[in-house]
């Protein structure tokens, strides 16, 4: 995997609609160059593999922004942005095979599906990564996401991937449905 | 004046291996902290803003810090800033002027070597606008290497009433530079220039 450069943002807000508040999230992007860039193949184990190191470099990177302890991550996600001379396909080839399972390994634990989104794009293109409670789907208050653009990524033959993390839901939540603390986290999403 | 009003806080990091050509040393690493501040000058025209200056200077120390620990701990490692405001619609472009002297020497103050001017830029804009802060070396101002920039903003600041305060430094030159000029290790650094 040729990794061009890894960008870290982490923001937390102090007070939303003058009411204090005190919420985190997290995101870390790869931009890497995609290795089927500008022809079509059957099969893409590169991908598949660079997914499997990016659950866990990404995730790694993600945490170390937030500067806490990876039991107190609450919410994940992640998406891949693929740069014109690739394909959808690549993408699902990033996320879906083999990055889940390092990026729980690295977590300690992660009951539900990790929320995606997939995109192409050309430099500058906005990411939005969408974030879940990271062991029960249902929580509404953890229902999330995160945005982030790089000016100079991807080019045609480059992808962004990016893991996205919260230690906390939204600012305010108050639209109901099942909390953090009512959620048992057995089955993923309840 | 009462101090800044807060409503949130952001640091980006980007390490840079490589832009297509060969790799040497260590990546080049470029962080900014952004904080997302009330403008309490929004909404109507005030003839005397100065005093904010001041009010501003704790919290550009906060954020020079912030960038510092976010690089390592190390300010010995710096060696390119740059500096920058987006005011939101509600706001005129000099109040984003109010933070040349806070934003500057907060950094100054915790790089050593600092003879040259903190290059900085400032715009009015909407939730999500990018801003391009420019960069130059710490010493002094004409190292050709070290003239870049980093792009930030966030998605959802600054509102009307709001005002981005941006800092940035770097460790290094372009990754891949190579168009000569004053070189880092040639730098003379008595009048921040050359």
């Amino acid at each position: 995997m040729n990794i061009r450069k890894i960008i870290t943002q982490v923001e937390r807000t102090h007070s939303e609609m003058g009411r204090p508040v005190d919420t985190a999230k997290s995101i870390a992007m790869a931009v890497i160059e995609n290795p089927y860039a500008g022809r079509y193949a059957d099969d893409l184990p590169a991908l598949i593999d660079a997914g499997a190191q990016l659950g866990d470099l990404l995730g790694r990177a993600a945490l170390d922004a937030l500067n806490c302890d990876a039991q107190a991550v609450q919410s994940y996600g992640k998406s891949a942005l693929v740069g014109e001379a690739g394909e959808l396909e690549h993408a699902a080839a990033l996320l879906h095979p083999a990055m889940g399972a390092p990026l729980r390994a690295m977590l300690g634990g992660g009951a539900a599906l990790v929320p995606s989104s997939k995109a192409m794009g050309a430099p500058g293109t906005i990411i939005d990564v969408p974030l879940g409670h990271k062991d029960a789907a249902y929580v509404r208050s953890h229902f999330d996401g995160m945005r982030a653009q790089i000016n100079d990524a991807p080019r045609a033959d480059e992808i962004i991937v990016a893991v996205a993390l919260a230690t906390t839901g939204r600012p305010n939540p108050r639209v109901g449905g099942l909390t953090h603390e009512d959620a048992k986290g057995a089955d993923g999403l309840r | 004046m009462p101090e800044p009003q807060i409503r949130k806080t952001a640091v980006i990091i980007e390490t840079i291996h490589h832009e297509g050509g060969p790799t040497a040393g260590p990546p080049q690493r470029k962080a900014a902290c952004l904080t997302v501040i009330k403008n309490p000058f929004a909404g109507q025209y005030h003839e005397d803003i100065q005093g904010f200056m001041k009010d501003l200077e704790p919290l550009g120390k906060q954020m020079a810090q912030q960038i510092i620990d976010a690089l390592g701990g190390d300010a010995s490692i710096i060696q390119g800033y740059g500096k920058g405001t987006i005011v939101g619609a509600a706001g005129e472009i000099e109040h984003g002027a109010l933070w040349h002297v806070p934003g500057g020497y907060a950094m100054r103050d915790k790089i050593a070597d600092s003879m040259a001017i903190v290059p900085s830029t400032k715009k009015i804009g909407a939730p999500g606008a990018r801003l391009d802060v420019p960069v130059t070396h710490t010493n002094a101002s004409y190292v050709r290497s070290h003239f870049d920039a980093m792009e930030v903003g966030l998605s959802d600041a600054p509102k009307a009433d709001e005002i981005v305060l941006a800092l940035v430094m770097t460790t290094g030159p372009r990754v891949h530079a190579r168009v000569g000029g004053l070189a880092a290790e040639d730098v003379k650094g008595e009048d921040g220039l050359r």
